[in-house]
This record gives C-alpha cells, sequence and structure tokens, in this order.
C-alpha cells in the first residue's frame, strides 16, 4: 500500500475490464468447439415485434430530453463547486458561508425559472 | 486473551490481514505492492461475483415467498446452485448480434459497464482495516466511475440500431441524469459535517456512542435521515431498480436497451445492474449508516466486516422487497419526482446540515430548540412541497376483483 493510490485504480480498472473479457472469450472458445454459430438473415434481424423492421432507428428525437440534459448540466457544475465548499465548511467565516448561499439561491432561481416555464414537464 | 485487547486488534478483526500476509508474506520485496493489491482486487471481485450469484437467487426465492410460490427450487438443495445453472446458461447460449448494429459499440458496452460498475468499489472501506484505495477524493471517484455507467447503457441503446433499444437508451439517459442531482446532492451535506471527500474520514466522523448504546452514524440525525432516504430513492433510480426500471418496462420497450443482446452478454447487463446496487448501497452505509462501526458499544467484539456485511445486505433486502411492492412509474411522475421534489428537498437538506453544524454549540434547554427546528425543516417541506404537487390529483383507489 505504499505506492501512489491512483496506481492501484489503474490496476483495478485493468483488472475490471480484463473480468468481462475473460468471460466473454470462454463464451467464445465454447461456440467455437461445441456450438458454431448458425446465422440466419431473419434470426440476425433486429427486433420489432415479430415483422420485419420498417424504417431507420437511428433518427432524431423529440427535443425533450436535451432540455433536461442541459439543467442537469448546470446543476452538475453547481454540485462540483459545492463538494470544495463542503469540505472547507467546518472552517468558514461568515462571509464566506454568505457568498455560496447566494451562489447557491442564484442558481435554485434557475430551477424556478425552469418550473415556472413548464420545461420540468414531461410532455 | 482477545477480551483485553483493544477491538482494533483484536484476532477476528485482523484476520483478513494475517490471511493476505500468510499468503503474500514469501514473495520478494519488489513484488510485494503488486501482489498485496491483486489479491484485494481478486477478494473484491470473488466477493461480489459471490455475492451477485446468490443475491439474485435470495431475489427469486423472496420475490416468489411474496407472491405466495416457492421460487427456484429444483437446482440443488433448496435451489442453492441455480446461479452456476443460469451460468453456465448463458455462457453456452448463442450469442446473435444484429446484422445492422454497430458492432464495436455492440460489443464494448457491456464490457463498460461491468468494468465501471466496478471500479466504485475501490473506495469503500468494508471493515476496519479493509480499504483498497485510500483516496482523499474518494466519494468524488465513486460517483465520477459511476456516472460513466450512464455512457455504457446510452452506447447499449445506440448501438443496437433497434426502435426500442433507442428509446429506452433516451429514457434511461434522462433518468439516470435526473437521480444523479438528487444523489449527489445528498451526499454534499454528509462532505459537509465530516470535512472531507475521504471515506475512512467519513466513517471515522460517525464513531463514538452516546451513552454507549446510541451510534453517532448521520442517519440519526435529521438532515442525515433526510438525506439517507432521498438517497436510497436516488440509488434506486441509478441502479435501474423497480419502481424506477422504465428503460427495460417489459410491457412497453420488450427489454429497453437489452433488447438485441442475448448470451453471455446480457448476463454482463444482468451483473452490472447488481454490481451497481451493491456499490451505491454499500456508499450508503458508508455514508450514513456508519461504515463498518457496531451499533452499540458492547457490540464492538464483532468485527467490523461483520457489521458492514450484515448493513449492506439489509439495505439489498429492502431493494427486493420494493421491487415486490411498488408498481413502476410513470415517465412524467418519474422526472416530477426527481426534479420538482427531490432536487429542492435536497438543496433545503444542504440549508438543514449547515445549521446542524453551526448549532454544535447549543446545550441544555437549546438542544431541544436544535432539534425541533432541524426536524421542521425537513418535515415542513416534505408536506407542503407534497401536498403542492398533488393537488387535483384524485387518490387511488383500489377495487378487489
Amino acid at each position: 500500500m505504499s505506492e501512489h493510490p491512483y496506481a492501484f485504480l489503474a490496476l483495478f480498472l485493468a483488472v475490471a475490464l480484463a473480468f468481462p473479457l475473460v468471460l466473454l472469450a470462454v463464451s467464445q472458445l465454447w461456440f467455437r468447439f461445441f456450438q458454431p454459430p448458425k446465422p440466419s438473415a431473419s434470426k440476425n434481424d433486429v427486433y420489432e415485434c415479430g415483422v420485419a423492421s420498417t424504417g431507420d432507428s437511428w433518427i432524431q428525437f423529440k427535443p425533450h430530453y436535451y432540455l433536461y440534459a442541459i439543467l442537469f448540466l448546470i446543476f452538475d457544475v453547481e454540485i462540483l463547486f459545492l463538494l470544495p465548499f463542503a469540505v472547507a465548511f467546518t472552517g468558514l467565516p461568515t462571509g464566506a458561508l454568505v457568498t455560496m448561499l447566494v451562489f447557491v439561491l442564484l442558481l435554485a432561481e434557475g430551477l424556478v425559472w425552469a418550473w415556472r416555464r413548464g420545461h420540468l414537464e414531461w410532455r | 486473551m482477545i477480551a483485553t485487547l483493544p477491538p482494533a486488534e483484536s484476532w477476528l478483526e485482523r484476520f483478513p490481514l494475517l490471511v493476505r500476509d500468510w499468503i503474500t508474506g514469501h514473495l520478494p520485496e519488489s513484488l510485494g505492492w503488486l501482489a498485496v493489491s491483486l489479491l484485494a482486487i481478486v477478494v473484491i471481485l470473488a466477493a461480489f461475483g459471490l455475492l451477485f450469484a446468490y443475491l439474485t437467487l435470495a431475489e427469486r426465492k423472496i420475490l416468489g415467498r411474496i407472491q405466495n410460490r416457492p421460487g427456484p427450487n429444483r437446482t440443488g438443495w433448496f435451489g442453492l446452485l441455480q446461479p452456476f445453472a443460469d451460468g453456465i446458461k448463458a455462457v453456452t447460449k448463442e450469442d446473435v448480434v444484429p446484422r445492422e448494429a454497430d458492432a464495436v459499440l455492440h460489443f464494448l458496452a457491456p464490457v463498460l459497464l461491468v468494468a465501471m460498475s466496478l471500479l466504485g468499489l475501490a473506495v469503500i472501506p468494508f471493515g476496519r482495516h479493509l480499504l483498497a484505495a485510500n483516496l482523499e477524493a474518494g466519494v468524488l471517484y465513486f460517483f465520477a466511475a459511476g456516472a460513466a455507467t450512464e455512457l455504457a447503457v446510452f452506447m447499449a441503446g445506440w448501438a443496437s440500431h433497434n426502435k426500442y433499444s433507442l428509446l429506452a437508451a433516451m429514457r434511461a439517459l434522462a433518468q439516470l441524469i435526473s437521480y444523479e442531482l438528487p444523489l449527489l446532492l445528498s451526499v454534499v451535506p454528509v462532505v459537509m459535517l465530516a470535512g472531507s471527500l475521504s471515506t475512512t474520514h467519513i466513517v471515522d466522523a460517525q464513531g463514538g456512542w452516546t451513552f454507549g448504546w446510541i451510534p453517532h452514524w448521520h442517519v440519526l440525525t435529521p438532515w442525515g435521515f433526510a438525506g439517507f432516504v432521498m438517497f436510497m430513492i436516488a440509488a434506486l433510480a441509478e441502479s435501474n431498480r423497480s419502481p424506477f426500471d422504465l428503460p427495460e418496462a417489459e410491457s412497453e420497450l420488450i427489454a429497453g436497451h437489452l433488447t438485441e443482446y442475448s448470451g453471455f452478454k446480457y448476463a454482463l447487463f444482468f451483473m452490472a445492474e447488481y454490481f451497481g446496487m451493491c456499490g451505491l448501497s454499500a456508499m450508503a452505509v458508508t455514508l450514513f449508516l456508519g461504515g463498518w462501526q457496531a451499533p452499540c458499544a458492547f457490540l464492538e467484539f464483532i468485527p467490523s466486516y461483520v457489521w458492514f456485511t450484515a448493513k449492506l445486505l439489509t439495505l439489498l433486502l429492502g431493494f427486493i422487497w420494493i421491487r415486490a411492492t411498488l408498481p413502476r412509474l410513470r415517465m412524467d411522475q418519474l422526472t416530477r419526482l426527481a426534479w420538482k421534489f427531490l432536487v429542492p428537498l435536497t438543496l433545503l437538506n444542504l440549508a438543514n446540515a449547515a445549521f446542524w453544524s453551526l448549532s454544535a454549540g447549543w446545550s441544555g434547554p437549546m438542544h431541544w430548540v436544535r432539534w425541533a427546528i432541524a426536524l421542521t425543516v425537513v418535515v415542513g417541506p416534505f408536506l407542503l412541497l407534497g401536498r403542492a404537487l398533488t393537488a387535483g390529483v384524485a387518490p387511488r383507489t383500489y377495487r378487489y376483483a
């Protein structure tokens, strides 16, 4: 444990990636020797309730999902700013607390704005 | 002999370390770090692999019991070999990849999902001496690794080139990012009070007992209780578990982003879901339930990892029980719950935690005033916001056939 902790994480990532790959390789070996795959036109079709698939499925999607994504981005960045504040919280002077309160309130105002505009309503 | 030792040094407490030193002891010094690290990783993989296997069995058994049927009971004694039968079946099943799918992404998605859902387990302190990586920013790292799984879910849905999969991927992404906020925001108060992002410090901050039997766990404070409940709701949604299993809603989306997956890739998705659930439960135990700390002073002789496992299994039982009890939410209810209910309440909880920390010096009758104010800040907004959001919605009535 004397090494840098992030060296351990790199090792962990390598093993965590190898774990599913090894399992998939085992199943590939099984197919190779005991159960050769038998592809066919209808078997390798995409599933669509039993009928032939029509049209492309990689289409443009309704924009409503992206509104949530944008709102999420705002608040996620806010949390990134909140975490260092939270770590230093116990030793902070009152001025810093008030500043942080204003910051959180400004973002809460954004939530209220989106709420009022009906962006939080799922349509 | 054991009774005279402090609990941290007792033989049982140090048992995992003794086993580790016995295994790695006769290796050369240069290989020491690598051997110890690999051993830790292998133990985590084996423990959670086994937990996954028996969790699936426990889930099917408990769901069966709740629905008044026996559950799997043919494979082995009480169905105890069922997970292995399922595993062998998954390995030997043909892996069908649709002709039009993006083969690379289709292959990469389950691998990444399993890897990322495992990564978070590195920073969980499973016991007093059982922590794989003691990071300064452990909590941040845990949630960063967890957020990477969202990418893998979308990858799976997009790569399948299937309409159901894409719809499910979009839904999953909307759900995961919506619940990411309450999940993270309910953690911030814990960081504020502990003053650290390190999981060891957070567990240490919850040590000690009042009168020897009331633990100083965060869940036993008003802000901590609110934070714990909201964290668990968000954790349910993050792990795509019922009642938040919209991305794989069988009745409308076949199997969601898993529609085009078969064979072992499907099993990997299943595995990742359980790893994610275990990881989030373990984090909840660490943040709110005192980690490996014993609930009473006189119970400290039981080793810390036993307490951690007991708390973890209790939360997992809760996950299973909720799945058996609650019906699935609708998409509009899902986003409304996250954005209009949980996010405002978690923001208020920040203020509540700040108040709790600043009023720590209050004593005598002011102590009761402190509790009254903190409880009001939890219960008041919960009732008001809940009433406001359900206004105009008739209470649901049930007619029994």
